[in-house]
């Protein structure tokens, strides 16, 4: 038996029926090979391009929306900003380091591939907990691959976000986000558009790792040491190298089409750029850079060997741009061209071995799942946990879960500095800011809360977009467009699909309500613990970007006696469902979840947006995960000073002290301003139909949280950054 | 804070770019953009004469990846032999973070630099105490505290103690990692670097090499604290050259 023979290909009966009635034959084992690679849920949707159509996509700064390699707005000056979102999740499962350096790598080469210098980079991690040593192995490593990447390669890891939950022990999530700016007129599209072009294969050698990664990321996750084959090895000088000899190479002018070979390699990137182009091509396999010798056509076609790209050239003009390729000492091979026959032709020894229309490779066919409502959402309790008696050691136990904790432990890892265009970094807001020009100024968050999505979908990821926005706007942007990455489990699970279909409602309704255009996102089905195939809590994670002309409108967390009044925007309700104090207290999966109230989140960012614009305040954070009494320690930890805030001032429905400062309600921002500015702000609230309140004052060394003359609770701010927010450092710094 | 201009405009800087180097063009814009002086970008293989430059930098970044060890493949490099020869005429060279790796395998300056002592990259802003004033940092005053970031992996610096002591006589300890109130401390060394030790000179004082990086610190705008003293660096060495060119 021949290795092909022994494979194990993922089309099903259906599928291979539809092939050989579309050919009229029987397709041969390295064709069947290419389409199982094409037609993997990673590379073509097929459970989820049905509903990923409600999602808006248009918006006056929007060029180029999701099916491209990256979403384009328009930043006017003819500069554009292009974002994307990755994950690698199982590859990261099995080799942390190599699967999240390898994620960086592949987002990177999206953001290239369109024409842009990638400009900065930020990640998204879920993980089990950390009383677990293969949690602890898998984030010290995940972080590591992200690090030696990014920093090799000379790109700024600015941000991101990180929770653990015991569903993601054995199926951690690794998404990594990456934006980029260019020119508009350098604009380059993944298609083969001019027959007789030749297509030129820049980069790595091309070897056996990664042989079926997109099918693999496309299956559940099983116990199977020989997965590591599919797990790719990350060149971040190599990257690096062809980053700059792309760009060198486009400013030519030469370049008709560029794609990068991500999941399912050469057999998906040539598919798609003949689709796209809709054209033909016709390659010969022994033209192509090899790092091993005897490696067998279908290895060749579905390698996902990294750091490489295709680039379809007119002959006459590829001088120019292989001058670009030696410059940086780079392998590069001309491989074949650009035909007008509509099919992907690959030849070997001047005989053809494949002869595939490109319409059939780059077009699967659909699956529509069924749906059904999952149990545990009919059975929610909504008992509370007892009213704690002691309330100070309540607030320090809360505050030093690691969900909250500071995350200096992983980004002081990360180059963040690097590009000299950091404005905000990491810790000092929800988002950060990056310069791209003098004037001009991107903020860019990364949210999600699996906790809230688990108990209802439809709020949960609802909330994950306001949050990502309100992160954006609290930094003093405006929001112009955002990412979904959606991770959910099996699609052929009822309950699974039900939820992704109401995820996928929610950032619907949300997104036109707000006037939010989707510009890219992924999906990664198949999450699921390895063991007990448990799907893991539905993980929509969501990247807003913003934008803030004027660096005098830029804002932090920051707080100082310059702004002394500390204000409250919105009502707090009594909703703590999946919130972190009821994780911490042991009442998980019970009680209701902060609703997102479309109305009431539009006004309030309004009347931040606003407020900001007219210079009324000094530091903006938003009220999310933690509640109001992290989002005010986060405030005075950066400010470095103290607080007082009277609890009887918060505009609520709460009855218990520790509802109202744990709740998580949206549509809630704390913000500071003068005292002589206090008439201004009530008529802006009165404007926007809102309620504001003044709180407390920022001073002194210690935060105060105070019901009229009664002192509820009182530390000093330094104790609590140093002993009880650094809970993440000290539990990795003990680790083996 | 450093003012912008103010440097005679006839200098000509050379920044060394090696494949990985990747603070080049963050080191170009500090001096074409905040100093305004004549700055040449050239790739390790261009057939060029660095004697012909007023000085020379080598910036950050991970020059061969990193491979084999920081620093020593560049240093094995055809244009490195050159460094050689320029610092024996007295020219000044700055090696920053990659670059002072490189110095110290060329053996321009002393020492080793290691695996930081948390076995960890790191990044962050770091408090430097200046300890002594050379064509360097002659724009602060002796014991003034400036702020730059550090982002690396291998930035413990290592002397044995004879050598130690003959960097402290020489004066060639340029600047240590303090805490914010100067005092030499633990806590404020972000790798395990002997005795704090942030950057060092050859004996002669013309070549520096420096782990913070000054061009993350040129402008107020990309400092948390406010701040642009690594211009000071920068502009320190273009004022002594001016000094040094019209003699």
């Amino acid at each position: 038996m021949s290795k092909l023979e022994s494979i194990n290909l993922s089309l099903t009966s259906s599928e291979l029926e539809y092939i050989e009635k579309s050919l009229q034959r029987k397709a041969n084992l390295v064709e069947l090979t290419m389409i199982d690679a094409q037609w993997s849920e990673h590379c073509s949707y097929k459970s989820s391009k049905s509903l990923l159509k409600l999602l808006p996509t248009k918006g006056k700064r929007v060029l180029l929306g999701p099916g491209y390699e990256a979403g384009v707005l328009d930043v006017d000056n003819g500069q554009i900003l292009t974002m994307h979102i990755e994950s690698h999740n199982h590859p990261s499962a099995i080799d942390p380091y190599g699967g999240a350096a390898t994620g960086v790598g592949g987002v990177l080469r999206d953001i290239l591939s369109i024409g842009t210098r990638p400009l900065a980079i930020l990640d998204s991690l879920r993980f089990g907990n950390l009383d677990s040593t293969n949690s602890k192995w898998l984030l010290r490593n995940v972080v590591r691959g992200i690090a030696d990447y990014g920093n090799c390669v000379g790109i700024p890891t600015i941000g991101g976000e990180l929770s653990f939950d015991s569903c993601f022990e054995t199926n951690c999530l690794v998404d990594v986000v990456c934006i980029g700016v260019g020119k508009r007129k350098q604009l380059i599209y993944s298609e083969a558009k001019n027959v007789g072009d030749i297509l030129i294969l820049l980069g790595g050698r091309t070897g056996r790792d990664g042989i079926h990664g997109s099918s693999f990321a496309s299956k559940d996750l099983e116990d199977e040491p020989e997965d590591r084959s599919a797990v790719q090895i990350p060149d971040p000088l190599m990257k690096k190298l062809i980053i700059e000899a792309t760009l060198d190479a486009l400013s030519t002018g030469y370049v008709s089409g560029l794609k990068d070979l991500g999941g399912g390699g050469l057999a998906c990137c040539l598919s798609e750029v003949s689709d796209m182009g809709n054209t033909g091509v016709e390659v010969d396999l022994g033209k192509i850079h090899l790092r091993e010798s005897n490696m067998e056509p279908y290895e060749i076609l579905i390698s996902e060997s990294q750091e490489r790209m295709l680039f379809v050239v007119n002959p006459n003009n590829s001088t120019e741009i292989l001058k670009a390729f030696d410059k940086y000492n780079l392998p590069y091979s001309v491989i074949g061209k650009v035909t007008d026959s509509k099919n992907v032709v690959i030849k070997q020894n001047n005989k053809i071995i494949v002869d595939l229309p490109t319409s059939l490779i780059a077009n699967a066919p659909l699956i529509n799942w069924p749906k059904t409502k999952p149990d545990h959402l009919n059975n929610i309790s909504h008992s509370k946990p007892e009213l704690p008696s002691n309330i100070q050691e309540t607030i320090l136990k809360v505050l030093s879960s690691p969900n909250l904790a500071n995350k200096s432990w992983i980004f002081s890892q990360y180059d963040h500095e690097v590009g000299t265009n950091t404005v905000i970094k990491p810790g000092e807001s929800g988002a950060s800011v990056m310069r791209i020009s003098n004037e001009k100024f991107i903020a860019i968050s990364v949210d999600g809360n699996p906790s809230h999505c688990y108990l209802d979908p439809y709020n949960g990821a609802a909330g994950v977009v306001a949050e990502a926005m309100r992160n954006v706007i609290s930094v003093g942007a405006e929001p112009i467009a955002m990412l979904d990455h959606l991770q959910f489990g099996n699609p052929g699970n009822s309950d699974v699909f039900w939820t992704f279909n109401e995820t996928i409602n929610a950032l619907s309704d949300f997104c036109y309500y707000i006037d939010l255009p989707c510009v890219g996102g992924k999906v990664s089905f198949y999450n699921e613990d390895a063991k007990t195939h448990e799907a893991i809590k539905p993980s929509p994670v969501i990247s807003v970007a913003g934008l803030i002309k004027g660096s005098h409108n830029i804002r932090t967390r920051k707080i100082s006696t310059s702004h002394p009044v500390i204000v409250l925007v919105g009502t707090t309700f009594d909703e703590l469902g999946g919130s972190e104090y009821y994780s911490v207290m042991n009442n998980k999966n019970s009680g209701i979840v902060p609703k997102l109230n479309f109305e009431l989140e539009k006004k309030a960012q309004k009347l931040v947006r606003d407020g900001i614009k007219v210079g009324l305040f000094g530091a903006v954070t938003d009220c999310s995960k933690g509640g109001l009494v992290h989002s005010l320690l986060q405030m005075c930890m950066s400010g470095d000073i103290g607080a007082s805030v009277d609890l009887s001032k918060i505009p609520t429905n709460c009855k218990r002290w520790d509802d109202i400062l744990f709740s998580e309600s949206h549509s809630r921002f704390l913000v500071t301003i003068k005292e002589k500015n206090l008439v201004n702000l009530l008529n802006i609230s009165r404007n926007h139909n809102i309620p504001v309140s003044i709180i407390g004052y920022v001073g002194g060394k210690d935060l105060e949280l105070k019901n009229n003359d009664d002192v509820l609770f009182s530390s000093e701010i330094t104790y609590i950054s140093d002993s009880v927010y650094s809970s993440l450092s000290k539990l990795m710094d003990d680790a083996v | 804070m450093f003012v912008k201009f103010g440097v005679r405009n006839d200098l000509k800087v050379a920044i060394i770019q090696f494949p990985g180097t990747n603070c080049d063009i963050d080191t170009y814009r500090v001096f074409t953009n905040e100093l305004v002086i004549d700055t040449s970008l050239i790739w390790h293989e261009k057939d060029v004469d660095l004697q012909e430059y007023d000085a020379v930098i080598l910036p950050g970044g991970f020059s061969y990846g990193d491979h084999l060890r920081a620093g020593i493949i560049a240093a094995h490099s055809p244009i490195a032999k050159q460094l050689k020869k320029l610092s024996l005429r007295g020219k000044p060279i700055i090696g920053i973070c990659n670059g002072f790796q490189i110095l110290v395998e060329l053996g321009l300056l002393p020492g080793a630099l290691l695996r930081n002592s948390n076995l960890r990259f790191v990044c962050k802003w770091t408090v430097l105490k200046v300890e002594n004033t050379n064509l360097f940092t002659n724009c602060f005053e002796s014991n003034s505290l400036i702020r730059m970031p550090v982002a690396h992996n291998e930035g413990r610096y290592y002397v044995t103690d004879e050598t130690l002591q003959d960097l402290e006589r020489n004066k060639q300890i340029i600047l240590r990692y303090v805490d914010s109130s100067g005092e030499v401390s633990i806590n404020s060394n972000p790798n395990g670097s002997v005795s704090n030790i942030a950057a060092v000179s050859n004996t002669e004082g013309n070549v520096l090499g420096m782990m913070p990086h000054p061009e993350r610190a040129s402008e107020n705008i990309l400092s948390p604290y406010s701040t642009n003293d690594g211009l000071g660096i920068f502009r320190s060495m273009a004022l002594s050259l001016e000094v040094m060119l019209q003699k």
